[in-house]
């Protein structure tokens, strides 16, 4: 047992607080138990901690209202910093740290360290009180009359399971469906892409002509109506089904498309959504002419029809039909032929 | 009421008014001198706690700038590369958070740090809960909000994880949207209504900000109290260890040592969090840029707690299959959907499962040391086996890129490893365990092996063994041995089929799979000869002079441990003496 005598040693507590010493728990005295200079030594280092988290408060309040937040400093192993955002975290988080490592030290070297025993109690219930509980539940099984009013029973059981009805059935309106009401399916199968819409650079909107595209070239593009599109419905859901990269390659590379003459002179289009779970794809091998989706790794052939060679990715990259206007630019022939992006139930 | 000084008067009186409208000190008296057992492992919960109350408060900080709204702005904030781009609000005022809110940089770092280590804790908290077998009775329930906690956890995360609007963000929230119409039959209209249309709309964010800031924080507050408040009834598991039985609980009282043990340790995990969320960069949005619905940065890793969900995506093979004009997406709905769905229904099912295999009905308090029960540990590390191997199936492209490899190579020994080492794994873990069994059950009979080699007279080396102490014995012997459940009889004694014969025989067969091999712990009668042998041994054995001296002759003289004309060994030495020591 521990041969320190500070006052509040647990042999002094009130016995009624449920606990004993026990008896054949090695306890070794620590420096501070028995020897009074490091007793005092241990206050002063929990006073210092505390006392340097105040300082350290008042020093965050002043990185507060005192450094620029656009202030960028240098600090070693840190390489260039936001120096407020810098400040203010080491500030606040010193002051706090310090305050728990104040408390602790106080805890392992003032305290008592000398382990204490309670009893543990059954969780079980005593039986009287089961009984009584039993005895209570009857009584009001009776006085209610559930087990005698069937009917009543039965329809409250009835009513209680309709009752979360509504609540459910207000849920419907999450979507309000757009007018002519289309399905979620025919809504998923339609892009922006039909007979002669221009295909153009994605970020600078430009038409692309035939020629300008060398090969081994690849752009991502959209559809030149997106734009005014977007404008309109005010989202970008257009955007997310229209998006398509074009390649050239040699015509004589290609090994098949999903249509005939479906490119134009080795101009291939095909949908940049992965048919997984919809991530836009731009990770392109010139050389093999690979399609790579970089966020689970299916692999499309580009030269053959677009089909799956690897990777968690069940169907083939949708190909878009194009050709060339009457002023030479690129433009698609129709819509995808099938829905682009991840599978759905209603797909087919 | 003893107080003596001015404020500890105040205290007693404010205390005597409380205590009578609301009878608090019946609850002090029975309380403050609660006892806590002591244990590093027993902090993981209270990491998980702590980060889970920084993360409310710097999250209530956030909500007063973050605008929920994805309305489309021009960006005019401080920083300049992003200037004039078209954003959603949501993206704006998460950048206006990083740059033109002081410290707002450093609560939003705290605030995913924090987030990473709740997450974190949480887990290694559960796989001490669970390898010590502290679910046992009467715990199930608190299993169970558990399991729920960390559901709740990996859903705020990754809801949390969203709103940025960021270009990752959204992106994970498109494979969320791929996930969901994944789902046989209601998947199509699920994502629609919860998208509000189309991908990506205009509604998610805010929804998703509801259910960020309110329901989710709400069912987690609600259920760590129940939590906490079972964890107080209850009382604290412990160890095995020196006066420490299944009828008792050893450690500290609540006041004062707990209190400013647990209370300091509040303040260091706040102080460390502020300390990482000033000093270590997390989820630079800045550099990611508005979301995109056809833009993609190679390299997109989600936060880690997803990463064995994306390893699952990517492993699983592509197995797409229609049927009467329906869509079904196994090479997603598996891996998304049924595997994590498993996975959480067993965890939340395996106390009640372990039960009913091994028949125990008792209430247990201490805990089992991992060794000692080598078929649960076993389950655990298969569990854990899998999980990894998911895990680093997430990362699989920074793996390739990392060490030269080739992805397709990676995923095809991921989908192998997958099936085959989890079983590897529980079987040499539970043979390791066994094997410490029987170390334990040699030191109590034998003692521990004390490194002195010595030499006899003969030629023959051997190591001189000493007692286990005190301690050690106490935690060997805190393991309880069962023996499996008996075989149930085909008929009973008048010869009537017994009607559950099948169900019972598997149980008592899992039982004996439970339960076999178990090494039991020696009688009481055969420690005590050990433990005397050993000491007897050991003393007998031990080279006459002293050892700083028997060092010095060792180099001396190549390990002869005696003078010529010497005693040997105490026992001669004893032989000599006539038997006195």
């Amino acid at each position: 047992m521990s041969d320190h005598s500070t006052p509040d040693s647990h042999e002094n507590l009130p016995a009624k607080l449920g606990y004993s010493p026990l008896a054949d728990i090695e306890h070794k005295p620590r420096l501070t138990d028995t020897d009074p200079k490091a007793a005092r030594r241990a206050e002063r280092q929990v006073a210092t901690m505390f006392v340097l988290s105040i300082l350290l408060v008042i020093a965050f309040v002043v990185a507060y209202i005192g450094i620029d937040k656009s202030t960028i400093v240098y600090i070693p192993l840190f390489g260039e910093v936001g120096a407020s955002n810098f400040a203010l975290g080491l500030c606040m988080g010193l002051a706090v740290f310090l305050i728990g490592a104040g408390a602790i030290q106080w805890a392992k070297k003032l305290m008592p360290d000398t382990e204490v025993v309670a009893q543990r109690h059954e969780m079980a219930s005593p039986e009287a009180a089961t009984d009584e509980a039993e005895a209570n539940y009857q009584r009001g099984k009776t006085e209610s009359g559930f087990a005698q009013y069937k009917i009543i029973r039965r329809t409250l059981i009835g009513a209680l399971a309709l009752f979360p009805i509504p609540l459910v059935i207000m849920l419907r309106d999450l979507w309000s469906t757009p007018a002519g009401s289309p399905s979620p399916d025919a809504i998923l199968s339609k892009t922006l892409w039909k007979k002669g819409e221009r295909i153009v650079v994605d970020g600078t909107y430009t038409p692309v002509k035939a020629a300008d595209l060398p090969v081994g070239g690849l752009i991502s593009a959209v559809p030149a109506d997106l734009l005014e599109v977007e404008e309109v419905e005010g989202n970008l859901n257009a955007r997310a089904k229209a998006a398509i990269i074009v390649i050239r390659m040699d015509p004589s590379e290609i090994r098949s498309q999903q249509g005939d003459g479906w490119d134009y002179q080795g101009i291939l289009a095909y949908s940049k959504i992965c048919t997984h779970v919809g991530c836009p794809i731009a990770l392109y091998e010139q050389r093999t002419h690979h399609l790579l989706c970089p966020c689970h790794q299916s692999t499309f052939d580009l030269a053959d029809a677009g089909n799956v060679i690897f990777g968690p990715a069940a169907r083939r990259m949708p190909q878009l039909p194009i050709g060339v206007d009457a002023e030479g630019y690129l433009v698609a022939m129709s819509d995808f032929a099938e829905p682009i992006g991840p599978s759905f139930w209603e797909r087919g | 009421m003893t107080a003596t000084s001015p404020v500890e008067q105040v205290g007693g009186g404010v205390a005597t008014y409380v205590d009578q409208r609301i009878g608090s000190n019946k609850f002090l008296a029975r309380n403050l001198g609660k006892v806590f057992p002591d244990h590093w492992s027993f902090m993981l919960g209270e990491i998980a706690l702590y980060s889970f109350i920084v993360v409310l408060l710097t999250g209530t900080f956030l909500t007063l700038f973050f605008k929920p709204s994805m309305a489309e702005v021009l960006y005019d904030g401080s920083y300049v590369p992003l200037k004039g781009i078209k954003m959603s609000q949501a993206y704006s005022s998460t950048l206006d958070i990083s740059f033109d809110v002081r410290g707002g940089l450093l609560l939003r770092q705290m605030h995913h740090w924090a987030a990473l280590i709740f997450i974190a804790a949480m887990s290694v908290h559960m796989f001490r809960v669970f390898f010590t077998g502290a679910f046992r009775k009467p715990r199930e329930f608190n299993w169970i909000i558990g399991v729920a906690l960390v559901t709740l956890g990996l859903g705020a995360g990754f809801s949390g994880y969203s709103l940025p609007d960021d270009l990752l963000s959204g992106t994970g929230l498109q494979i969320a949207r791929g996930i969901m119409q994944s789902i046989p039959v209601i998947g199509t209209w699920m994502a629609f209504l919860l998208f509000g249309g189309e991908f990506p709309g205009t509604e998610f964010i805010s929804r998703l900000y509801g259910v960020h800031i309110l329901l989710i924080p709400g069912l987690i507050l609600a259920l760590v109290t129940i939590h906490l408040m079972l964890v107080w009834t209850q009382k604290h598991t412990q160890f095995p260890g020196p006066g420490r039985t299944n009828d008792n609980v050893v450690g500290y009282p609540l006041m004062p040592v707990y209190m400013a043990k647990a209370g300091g340790f509040f303040f260091v995990v706040f102080g460390v969090i502020a300390l990482i969320g000033g000093l270590v960069t997390i989820n630079p949005i800045w550099i990611f840029g508005p979301f995109m619905p056809d833009q993609v940065s190679a390299g997109s890793q989600p936060d880690w707690y997803i990463g064995w969900l994306d390893g699952a995506l990517r492993t699983m093979p592509n197995i797409e299959s229609s049927l009467f004009g329906f869509t079904i997406s196994w090479n997603i709905f598996i891996p998304a959907v049924v595997i994590p769905g498993i996975i959480f229904t067993a965890l939340a099912l395996y106390p009640f499962l372990e039960a009913w295999v091994t028949g125990d009905k008792k209430e247990h308090h201490l805990l089992d040391r991992p060794r000692n029960a080598p078929t649960r540990t076993g389950i655990g590390v298969m569990a854990l086996t899998f999980y990894l191997l998911l895990w680093v199936g997430g990362g699989n492209d920074i793996i390739a890129i990392t060490f030269g490899l080739s992805i397709n190579s990676i995923i095809w020994f991921l989908r192998i490893a997958l099936i085959i080492l989890p079983p590897i794994m529980f079987i040499v873990t539970r043979r390791i365990c066994l094997s410490l069994q029987r170390r334990d059950r040699e030191k109590l009979l034998h003692g521990y092996e004390s490194g002195r080699i010595l030499r006899l007279p003969h030629g023959e080396f051997i190591e001189v063994h000493q007692p286990i102490n005190a301690k050690e014995m106490a935690v060997i012997t805190g393991k309880t041995d069962i023996t499996p459940l008996p075989l149930p009889p085909a008929t009973d004694a008048d010869g009537v089929r017994n009607k559950h014969f099948q169900v019972k025989k598997l149980r008592a067969k899992l039982s004996g799979f439970f339960y076999s091999e178990n090494i039991a712990l020696p009688t009481a009668a055969e420690i005590e000869a050990g433990q005397h042998h050993a000491e007897h041994a050991a003393a007998i054995e031990a080279p006459l002079h002293a050892y700083e001296d028997a060092d010095q002759i060792n180099r001396a003289h190549g390990g002869v441990l005696h003078h010529p004309g010497m005693p040997l060994t105490n026992a001669e030495q004893l032989a000599e003496d006539g038997g006195h020591l």
